[in-house]
This record gives C-alpha cells, structure tokens and sequence, in this order.
C-alpha cells in the first residue's frame, strides 16, 4: 500500500501499461526529455524510449493523426494535450476521421487523448476548458473523467485496453490535491460505462464527475449537518456512454435529482443526461430535475470572477436545499 | 396591475405556524427577486425570506413579532412586469389571475435560485415542539391561490409525475392532501405520509370500473423507508414453466399495501377470550322466526356487533386512532364488518352502530354483505370505520389473528361457534361437566395507545354483555 496523487496513480497507470504492453506509445508536446507539462510522463523517455515516448510539435491535429495511423498499425498510442483546451485543434480529425473509423473502413483505432482540464487554477480561458460536452455528441467516441486517484489509474489503464479510441480528461485541480492509498499488488482497472456511487443519501442524488465530486461531497456533509439532509452522491466517472442504468437507479431511489458539472451550462452534459431521466425514468420525479454549472461566459482571468464563474460549494448547497424544499 | 401574494414559507414539514421577527423593507420599497424582505422564526428555524418576485412592496399584512400559520399572506407585491403588462394591454377585470405565489420561481433560471429554504431536520426527542398542529392541516395553497384557478390548474402545480402516479395506483383525490412543498405542492412525502396515515380509505373496487395498468413493477418499491430503517428488499421472484401468473386487481394491491403498512405502522398485540354464547344460541332459537318474517337472517355476528358497538362508548381507547403523536378519540361508533368475496376483502361500514338496536344492526349486517357481493356498495359504505370486526368462525376456524384496519386501533375476530364440554360451578360448590355453546373471540390492538389491560378489560366487558344479553333488548 502507498499513499499516490492523483497524478501519480495516473503516471502509474501509464507505466503499468507501458511495460505490460510494448505496443503502447505515448506521444505529445514535451512528454519526452522534459517529462510533460505537468510532468505525468517523468522518466518515461529515459525508461522506455524515445521510440515509445515521443515528443512532437506543437500541433495536435497532427499529433492524433500519427496516433490514429500508428492504432491502426497495431499500437496503442496515448496522445497527451498539454491542456486539454488545444484538442480542439485536434477537433475534425477526432470526429471526422478517428471516430468514424471503424464505422467507415472497418479499421481499429485504439487510441487515447488526454490532457489537463479544469479550472479553480487561475488559468483563465485557454487553459480551463471542460471540452466534454464538444464530443458527447459524436458517435464512436468514449469520454472517461476520473475523480479520485484510484480511477485515475484504473480508467487510464482501461481506456488504453480499450478497442476503441477514448478521450481521458484529467483534472488539473486534482493533481496534487487528491490522495489516495491504492493497493500496489492488485491491478486497477475501472470499467468503462461504469458509474460509483460515492455517497449514500435518501432525499436527493447529485449527478455529477471529476473535480466537482469533491465539491458535491463537501456540499453533502454540510447539508447533513446544517439541514439534516441526506444526499447521495455519484461519479458518474463515464460520459460517454452513459451509466443509464445507475442514472435511473438514482433517480428511482430518490426522485430528486440535481446534476452538478463544472462546463458552462448551455449544451452542457447536464441537458443530455436531463432529457435521459425524461425519457427513462418521468414518473419517478418529484422535482424538476435542476442544474449547477458554470455560467455561459468564457472563464476570466480575474480570481474574484473566476471564483464567481465556475460552481462553488454554497451553489450545490443552495440547489439542493431549492430541490428538497420542492 | 399584478400583485402578487408573499406568504408565511413553510419551513419543515411538522411547522404549522411562523413567527414575522423583523421587516427588512418598508412599504413603497423596491425589491429584487430572491432579495430578502423579512425575517422569521419558527420552533426550528430563524430564516430571512426572499421576495418571490421583483416589485415594490405594496401591502405588510402582518407585524413584526405576529405569529401566524404557514401560507398565511404577509405582504403584496406590486410586480412591474405586472403593472408594465396592465398598462400595456389593459385586459377584462375577470381574466389575468395572477401566478401563483412562488410557484412561478423557474428552477433552472439562475443557479443560486433557492427560493425556499430546505426542511429543517425532525426534532430531536427533546426540543421543544409546537402545540399540536390544528387538524387535518388546510390545504395551504387554498388560501393563496387565485379565485380564477381551476382544479386543473391546481392539480398540475399541485403534483409531480410521482405524486400524480402515486395518487393514481392508490385511486388518491390530490387536492384533498396537504402539502408541505413550495406553494402547497404535495411531495413524495407527503402522499405517502397521507397514505400511512390511513385518512385514504381505500374506495371498493367498482365492479366495472377503470382497468388499472398491469404493470411488473410495485409502484412504491422503495419509498417507504423512514430514517434509520434499512431496507431488506423482498424475495426474487421467478415464475417456473406452467406456472400461471395473475395481474394483482386493485382490491388486490389496496389490500395488499393497507396489510404490509399497518403491520410496518402499528405495535400489533393481540389478547383472547373464551365466551359462553349459550344464552345468546338460546334467545336466537327463540327469535330467529320472528327475524326471519321481518326479512333479517339473525346471527350470532349480529349480537356481537351489538355488544361491540355498546362496549366501544365504554373504553373510547379502542374507537380511536393515532395521528402523529395524538390520539384521536372518535366521537361516532362505526363498525367495519370485513366480508370476503370472491375477488377479494371488503369492510363495509355500519355508521353509528351503538344508536341501532339488534334488529337494526342485524339488518344492516344482512344488507351490506349482499350489496358488497353484488359490488353495489357506494363510496361512503366503506368509509369512516372506528373499529372493525371480522368473523373467520364462519369458516370453522378456532379464532384468528386479524391485522389492524388503519387507522383504527382495534379489530375483533370471532371464532367459531359450537358446543363444547364446559365445567360448571354449581351454586352449591359443586362441580359439573356441562355441553355449553362456546366460541373465541381475539382482539388485536395497537399497543401505541391501547395497554393490555385496557383491552382485557374491554374484552371481559364484552364477554359479560354478551353472557348476560338482555332479553327485552331483543
């Protein structure tokens, strides 16, 4: 047993993988000698190769297609974006040709991108982007977006076994901040698809993912306190696709939902996960099902703004008390 | 010009009235929606209380340091949206009701929307409670919807999906149950608090009525859990081949969810009594033609029911009901009389038992079997029972074990009757071995309200009326 960041579990997920399966390649911009923006590849060059951990240029259309070529090849190459607001460089290689692949010629594209995303860092608007919502709308793709240390390891190694390319969004707030003792004899994997619930409640479910579960939960134990609130809590750890099963659960089980995402609200996941509930699960609400995201404005540099911009604690507090008071 | 009513917030589900502590506006004054125009204080919470709507405020209906009851109106708004609309377009004086006080509050409009604060927690076993809400609560919103509002209205702001199918599989009237949500509307918890509380009497199933939707699922599967419960879910069920599979009816199902929620809401005990009915086999041998020509089958029911109904006035402990943490004397004796039919238990309801004589209930016991057999029993027959008696003897069974009928908090089963060896004391010491006409009587009783020895004494009571029934009362 060892007390990991959540950096390091996913730098660990990576080397397992790397030394289990020599077709893994990584490549980005400075992964290699510099050991990666955020330093998740450190000592990876050295370890494995500049053969297998390749540094690129600074431009992430080409950094997928050389990825896409080399999955379908037979390797399993994992692209990191230095942040992940740049994979929008890589948009129409992503949709147009890696998604459709399969579909198109038959090919396999087992790739990953992944990348630093998140605010509550100061970064401003290049640099804490949410792009989830960009590709939840494109078919062939799987999003994954772990919260904790353990499924920052487990959903890395799974989505580079996976036989379909899969985008990883890492939370740069997490980082460091997230620590976790994982055991070091058992191998993690996450499964893919698969939602946790990560707080038990019986008067209303958040939804919710990545740097926001902490969020939810701190909301969680405050509401229990203060208002004697039990709420439950879930990662969905997966976007797409979408834990429908675990959703309607939720949703049978406490029939007040409220969907807390770190995106602008507008287009957001909370709206495709919202019309699912309508579809699957209608007569099972007691309440609208409400929403906390960030408003719709790009992220501003100013703390103070930034602060007021992206969802806090007393939010998620004030939504659920709106929804248990319904 | 709209104005639009701001009212006493509900702030937990067992508050029936707030204290105003402090103005934060005057009259005249412009305020912003969610901006905070009053304070209170109830037993659990103190709360500022944000305007439903942005205006000026046009009315303060109640003072600072007032207690009122919960959707008391406190204030009037003045809505500019509402005064800009009626200059714009003046309309007839009948039309434009205005929107339902903080019903119009759109969830998804800002984040920090919260409009109402959330429930505060039950109390704890020693805080202090307030008195004992008036009862059964006001359907809150009533005193603060519009006059223009139509039942529809009122239902769909009243209701959820859950609510509404709730409302539907148990054949439930909403408007007739109190809402704690924002603007009167009625929760989950609500529904199924009302459905505890037994106030819904379930209605006999008409016999050509509406066909309730199979369905494979229970309706309330896991909703009925209090606090601290942990729920152990029901077996799974698997049919095997030939098996055949029946669709509950809705008697079915009422039964069934009436049964398992009494067992869940009462603290069932139950106390026997042996009973000489010797006397009473007696006087019905020598009545019974005399019934007969008056067109009454008299049985032995029919003088237990009678000795029941005059024992009740006696011990009102079993002609009563729990509601919350109060026991409801009833005034009126109404006697349930369970009758099995084919497709299911029905108790029909004989009002005012102890003001008939034996002919009367005798009569009305005939009457209401053959109409709950023949499904013409309206509404009202099976409503409104105090306690209930059911006769399982009928089938040569030795007594039985009922489960209570909620809300009431006795039920009486006989048990057959039929001569049995008995020993009797003669006046002179002396001991005999006689044939004596005999049969059980069990009483379950919900220990919440009713000591044993309440209902002991009820059943030696009962038993000594029915030993010594009085011949002229015949």
């Amino acid at each position: 047993m060892a007390e990991v960041t959540y950096l390091e579990a996913l730098r660990d997920g990576l080397a397992e993988e790397m030394a289990r399966d020599e077709r893994v390649l990584i490549l980005g911009e400075d992964v290699g000698s510099y050991g990666g923006a955020f330093k998740v590849t450190e000592g990876f060059q050295q370890r494995f190769g500049a053969e297998r951990v390749i540094d690129t240029p600074i431009a992430e259309t080409a950094i997928v297609g050389t990825a896409a070529g080399a999955a379908h090849m037979g390797f399993r190459p994992v692209c990191e974006m230095q942040f992940i607001d740049f994979i929008s460089c890589a948009y129409s290689i992503l949709t147009n040709y890696v998604a459709t692949a399969r579909y198109r010629a038959g090919l396999a594209t087992p790739l990953v991108v992944r990348g630093p995303a998140g605010g509550y860092v100061r970064g401003g608007p290049f640099h804490s982007q949410n792009p989830e919502a960009a590709f939840l709308h494109t078919p062939g793709l799987k999003i994954v977006a772990p919260a904790t240390a353990r499924d920052a390891k487990g959903l890395i190694k799974a989505a580079i076994r996976d036989e379909d390319p899969v985008l990883y969004f890492e939370h740069k707030y997490l980082y460091r901040r997230i620590k976790e003792t994982l055991p070091e004899d058992e191998e993690i994997l996450t499964p893919i698809g698969q939602a946790r619930i990560a707080r038990d409640g019986r008067d209303l479910s958040i939804l919710t993912w990545s740097a926001m579960l902490w969020k939810s939960l701190e909301a969680a134990e405050l509401l229990e306190r203060e208002d004697g609130l039990a709420v439950e809590v879930i990662d969905l750890r997966t976007l797409l696709p979408l834990d429908d099963e675990a959703i309607v659960a939720a949703v049978k089980r406490t029939n007040r939902v409220l969907i807390v995402h770190e995106d602008t609200r507008t287009g957001g996941v909370a709206g495709e996960i919202t019309a699912r509930i309508n579809e699957l699960a209608f007569e099972w609400l007691d309440a609208p099902v409400k929403r906390i995201c960030a408003h719709d404005v790009p992220l501003p540099y100013a703390p103070t703004l930034e602060d007021f911009v992206l969802p806090q604690v007393q939010d998620i507090v004030k939504g659920c008390r709106w929804l248990a008071g319904y | 010009m709209a104005r639009i009513d701001v009212v006493m917030p509900q702030m937990g589900e067992s508050i029936a009235e707030g204290t105003l502590s402090k103005w934060l506006k005057r009259v005249g004054d412009p305020v912003k929606r969610d901006e905070p125009i009053f304070e209170i204080s109830t037993d659990k919470v103190d709360a500022e209380i944000p305007a439903p709507a942005a205006g000026v405020l046009a009315e303060i209906l109640v003072q600072e340091g007032q207690t009122v009851a919960v959707q008391t109106v406190v204030a009037r708004l003045e809505t500019d949206a509402g005064a800009a609309a009626a200059s714009a377009a003046p309309k007839p004086a009948t039309s434009a009701p205005a929107p339902a006080p903080s019903a119009g509050q759109a969830p998804d409009s800002e984040r920090a929307a919260a409009v109402v604060p959330a429930p505060a927690p039950s109390p704890s076993p020693g805080a202090k409670v307030a008195a004992p809400p008036a009862a059964p609560k006001p359907a809150p919103a009533a005193a603060t919807a519009p006059a223009a509002e139509s039942l529809e209205d009122r239902l769909r702001r009243k209701s959820t999906p859950l609510v509404r199918k709730i409302a539907a599989d148990h054949n439930l009237d909403l408007t007739a149950i109190p809402g704690s949500g924002m603007a009167g509307r009625v929760t989950k918890n609500d529904i199924l608090a009302y459905l505890e509380s037994g106030l819904a009497a379930p209605a006999p199933a008409p016999a050509d009525g509406p066909v309730t939707r199979p369905t494979d699922r229970p309706a309330v599967p896991d909703l009925t859990v209090g606090p601290g419960v942990r729920v152990v879910p029901g077996p799974v069920v698997e049919p095997w081949e030939g098996d055949r599979v029946e669709p509950w009816s809705r008697i079915r199902k009422l039964t069934a969810d009436h049964m398992v929620m009494s067992r869940r809401v009462s603290a069932h005990v139950q106390s026997l009594i042996e009973v000489d009915y010797s006397r009473i086999a007696t006087l019905r041998a020598k009545r019974k033609a005399d019934y007969a020509e008056r067109g009454v089958h008299l049985t032995f029911l029919a003088f237990i029911a009678s000795a029941v109904a005059r024992n009740l006035r006696k011990h009102p402990v079993l002609n009563a009901a729990v509601m919350g943490e109060n026991t409801l004397y009833r005034r009126e004796v109404n006697l349930g009389i369970a009758v099995a039919m084919d497709w299911g238990l029905i108790v029909p309801v004989i009002r005012r038992a102890d003001e008939l004589n034996l002919l009367g209930i005798a009569r009305a016991i005939n009457d209401l079997a053959e109409r709950a057999r023949a499904k013409k029993l309206s509404p009202d027959e099976v409503q409104k029972g105090t306690f209930t008696i059911t006769n399982p003897g009928v089938f040569g069974t030795f007594v039985g074990l009922p489960v209570l009928n909620q809300p009431q908090s006795g039920i009486l089963a006989v048990g057959a009757i039929g001569k049995r060896p008995a020993v009797l004391t003669g006046p002179d010491g002396s001991d005999s071995i006689a044939i004596r006409t005999q049969g059980m009587l069990a009483l379950s009783f919900d220990h919440r309200i009713v000591d044993g020895a309440d209902a002991d004494r009820f059943l030696a009571d009962l038993r000594a009326t029915l030993q010594e029934f009085p011949e002229e009362s015949i």
